[in-house]
């Protein structure tokens, strides 16, 4: 069972849980003030949103609640925690993954459609995978920056670039490769009626662990 | 020195003071005073406007909430209802843009909200001076990103709109916001108070001193070189505290702990309680100590007009309030019992121990007053003589610039830093002719777009009405949907002055036969007038915000050619003519007035073509002519075409000319028998294939073509330059 963790703010929620459906699984809620996550919880997805309002620093507010104790002891544990976009921000902030997120380089807000290139296929989610991936970001600040000769750069933007990355990461994992942060939203990209369903593998391998 | 009385620095007429003590029997206290400026104002009463509205076509099978709630509301099935509304924003947005336009956003949410529904889609309509102003350019980048800062944060896609830059605007800019929502029929709130002894629970934001007077000092007044004086007259949003109040209310909604439901627009609480109290018939009795403030020192009148954001006002059964208020605590939010409901009728207010305010609430609504506006006919208009305009010497150069012009571009720009996907229902995105959104949970899909035809308008009002609705009706049959409901936001200069007044009555009549000769009703809408300078007046600019339902998502249709050999037809026998179209740039000539029948047969026959499954594209021909549609389809589908059109007048007419009811439509080569059956006797050309790189167009002997990426590069870099 997949838990969908919400914070005040969270906006993508529901979409997540139906992408875990889409992916064939189950998805439960996980409230930011529960110490612990669903009975049952194989693996932990945090969607996007402005959780608390992006106040102080994106993520930074949620990445200190409570519920990020039980989410740290899963990926302890080797359990599967993907970010989306506003959770990707989390887990940078909480320190589950290497780097920060930065406004984009066009100072605004960038909603597109991306063609992803798949860079490491050697992690729990990315295996198997395409090498490309159509997948729509949509953040204000969505600019990684970290070192990328000891991060492990999963996904990239290729030559646009469209956010100003460095290296043009898109999606980053921890070493184990079972945390993995990305700013795009696979949760948008699992229905043939919205143009792609190249985010379904995303969600399966949540589905598989 | 001579000092102005109270009631006219509120903006009150002589004659209107005087009738409030002949309403309640006594001269009115400074609050009370204060309350029945803004009550009484245009932007609350509609006092110039409120005769002429009732033309308007409100009935129709669909309509489960007409115009008079918070928001209108159509059955779209399964036990579902959507509800719509749009609505102006555009003194706070001179004066502020881009907290007034943000604002506008949260409240036109709350607005569907208010009707327990879920929001599921936004589109704003907008106008500004030319993009060569630095005024105009500042107005509106700053009013696209507090729109895009306030709809991305709260998570309702931004899905549409348009936009259009014109000297007429450049000191009143218009910025209109459309909020669609989604509710169960059954479950659908209404704001009438009711019930001795049922608690008033105001949920959301603190109170403060931001907006105090927006509704008469900003909205019901031409605005003047002195406004910065009246920055603090405009709110400042927290779309935080707004997604919040959205999570709460429903959830409280869907427990069903709402007995009625309202939320805090112009004149705050005075509007909110006054008008649950008048349409339940009842009265309310307030304690505005219990109103948890954002500055200390604030006096009764003060917390009873602030227009402080992200508030809403529910009725609650008192043996329900720990659940309301528990849902509250956990959503982190404020929440309050601030009165109860009385059978007085009165809104009764207490500060400080004292009886502050004691009026009916019926004397604040209902006995507002009403005014025709003077109707004076403009002149009739004189048809362009097309040898009085100049041909351009060379047509490809003459397409090219007018794909430059910022009303013709692309409007990416625009739309990329709107969130137009989330809720993952987003099947056609910003830059076709209508929206596309999955209803959440059903097969079902609605077609979403604003439109305004607003230099027709102003030469011919009528007119103008009737091709703002079919504009947006064939925006919508494009896609495949069937036009089902719409709400107005009616844009205008000073009704008290020159030809306004008949203009507004005018255009509401045009926009109704046009309405009601493709059964669609409006159910909500708004008013917004003034919108004047001493130097320029806008154009009467009657924007309507259509919805379609469309039965099958899957089967929406885009704009985009979709493949080589495709049939490029043209649906439809509009003659296009130059008069105040986007080619001569300005509101000139005598633009044909749209025939309702021939409009309603075309918007017809386009869903009978859409019904056959075996329509590739279709495309609404508007600003700019063929040319522009053909280049806007290419480009959106990354193919070329080769057309031929006939030489029946001079070739910029034939390529650039306007006119109502014209549908380029594509469909493979063994389907144009049932496209032609499906047609009826719709006229129904076949102009061409789809095919190559370059927009080619014959025109008898002559060929002029436009090469796809040079096209694309032009489209698309006007906005981002000119703005740079």
């Amino acid at each position: 069972m997949v838990a969908v963790v919400r914070f005040p703010g969270t906006l993508d929620h529901d979409s997540a849980a139906r992408a875990v459906q889409a992916a064939g699984g189950t998805a439960t809620g996980a409230w930011h003030q529960d110490t612990e996550l669903p009975a049952g919880t194989t693996a932990v997805v945090i969607p996007g949103g402005f959780s608390y309002g992006d106040h102080l620093r994106p993520g930074a507010i949620a990445s200190r609640s409570p519920i990020m104790d039980a989410i740290r002891r899963h990926a302890d544990a080797g359990g599967l925690v993907l970010g989306i976009c506003n959770g990707f921000q989390v887990l940078c902030e909480a320190g589950l993954l290497p780097g920060v997120l930065r406004t984009n380089a066009t100072t605004s807000f960038v909603c597109r459609q991306m063609t992803l290139e798949v860079i490491d296929h050697d992690t729990p989610f990315t295996r198997g995978l395409t090498d490309t991936l159509s997948i729509p970001i949509k953040n204000h600040d969505g600019a990684w920056f970290g070192d990328p000769t000891t991060a492990r750069i999963v996904l990239g933007y290729g030559h646009e670039n469209p956010l100003g990355s460095v290296a043009s990461a898109a999606g980053v994992a921890n070493q184990a490769g079972n945390v993995l942060g990305l700013m795009p939203h696979p949760e948008e990209a699992v229905d043939p009626l919205l143009g792609s369903v190249d985010g379904l593998g995303l969600f399966r391998a949540l589905v598989r662990a | 020195m001579t000092t102005t009385p109270l009631h006219r620095q509120l903006g009150l007429t002589d004659d209107e003071f005087a009738r409030i003590p002949e309403l309640i029997g006594r001269a009115p206290s400074d609050a009370e005073l204060v309350m029945f400026s803004l009550m009484w104002s245009e932007h609350c009463s509609y006092k110039h406007s409120r005769r002429l509205l009732r033309r308007f076509p409100t009935a129709a099978p669909q309509v489960l909430q007409g115009p008079g709630e918070n928001a209108g509301a159509v059955d779209v099935g399964d036990g579902w209802a959507v509800a719509l509304k749009i609505e102006s924003h555009n003194h706070p947005s001179a004066v502020e843009p881009f907290e007034g336009a943000a604002t506008g956003v949260g409240g036109i949410v709350r607005d569907i909200l208010a009707l327990g529904a879920r929001p599921i889609a936004l589109l704003d309509s907008l106008r500004f001076g030319s993009l060569e102003s630095a005024r105009s350019r500042h107005l509106f980048t700053r009013a696209v990103a507090g729109i895009g800062h306030y709809g991305n944060c709260i998570g309702v896609p931004t899905v549409g709109g348009e936009v259009a830059f014109d000297d007429r605007y450049e000191d009143s800019c218009l910025v209109n916001a459309m909020c669609v929502g989604l509710v169960r029929s059954d479950g659908m709130l209404k704001s009438a108070a009711f019930g001795d002894g049922n608690l008033l629970v105001l949920i959301g934001n603190r109170t403060g001193k931001d907006g105090i007077g927006g509704a008469s000092v900003l909205a019901s007044a031409e605005l003047s070189e002195d406004d910065a004086d009246k920055r603090p007259s405009v709110q400042v949003g927290d779309p935080f505290t707004e997604r919040k109040l959205m999570d709460c209310c429903l959830e409280l909604a869907g427990a069903d702990l709402f007995l009625a439901l309202q939320d805090f627009g112009a004149a705050g609480l005075t509007s909110a309680a006054s008008e649950m109290a008048a349409k339940g018939g009842v009265g309310l009795d307030i304690d505005l100590n219990q109103i948890p403030l954002r500055e200390a020192q604030m006096t009764a009148a003060e917390i009873l007009v602030s227009e402080s954001q992200e508030r809403m006002l529910g009725l609650v059964a008192p043996s329900q309030l720990d659940a309301v208020l528990a849902t509250c605590t956990r959503w982190e939010l404020d929440a309050n019992v601030i009165g109860t409901v009385t059978s007085t009728g009165n809104f009764t207010a207490r500060h400080n121990g004292e009886i502050v305010v004691d009026i009916p609430a019926l004397a604040l609504t209902d006995d507002a007053p009403a005014y025709d506006v003077p109707q004076v006919p403009a002149d009739p208009p004189t048809p362009l003589r097309l040898d009085d305009i100049a041909a351009p010497d060379d047509l490809a150069e003459a397409w090219r610039a007018l794909l430059a012009r910022p009303n013709v571009a692309s409007k990416r720009w625009i739309y990329e830093q709107y969130d137009h996907l989330v809720g993952a229902n987003t099947i056609r995105r910003p830059g076709g002719d209508a929206a596309v959104v999955r209803i959440p949970g059903m097969q079902r899909a609605l077609a979403l777009t604003t439109d305004c035809a607003e230099r027709h308008c102003e030469i011919d009002p009528r007119g103008g009405g009737r091709a703002t609705v079919f504009e947006a009706a064939r925006n919508i049959v494009c896609t495949g949907a069937r036009p089902y409901a719409a709400s107005d936001c009616l844009n205008f200069a000073n009704p008290e002055k020159g030809n306004t007044g008949w203009r507004l009555a005018e255009v509401i009549e045009g926009l109704s036969e046009a309405l009601e000769s493709i059964g669609v009703p409006i159910v909500s809408g708004n008013v917004s007038l003034y919108n004047e300078s001493p130097a320029r007046a806008i154009y009467p600019t009657p924007v309507v915000g259509m919805v379609g339902l469309l039965e099958d998502a899957s089967t929406s249709i885009g704009h985009g050619f979709l493949a080589d050999g495709d049939v490029v037809i043209l649906l439809g026998g509009g003659r296009a003519r130059v008069d105040a179209s986007e080619w001569v740039g300005d509101a000139i000539g005598a633009p044909e007035r749209p025939n309702l029948d021939d409009e309603a047969r075309l918007i017809a026959a386009m869903l009978r073509l859409a019904a056959t499954g075996r329509v590739h594209s279709a495309h609404d021909v508007s600003d700019g002519g063929i040319a522009i549609a053909l280049t806007e389809s290419a480009l959106a589908g990354n193919v070329g075409c080769h057309v031929h059109l006939a030489e029946d007048r001079r070739n910029d007419e034939v390529l650039f000319g306007e006119s109502g009811g014209r549908i380029l439509v594509t469909c493979a080569p063994d389907g144009l028998d049932a496209i032609r059956a499906a047609a009826g006797d719709t006229p129904c050309a076949v102009i061409g294939t789809v095919g190559g790189d370059t927009v080619r167009v014959e025109i008898g002997s002559e060929i002029v073509s436009l090469d796809l990426t040079d096209a694309r590069a032009v489209y698309e870099l006007t906005l981002p330059k000119a703005i740079a």
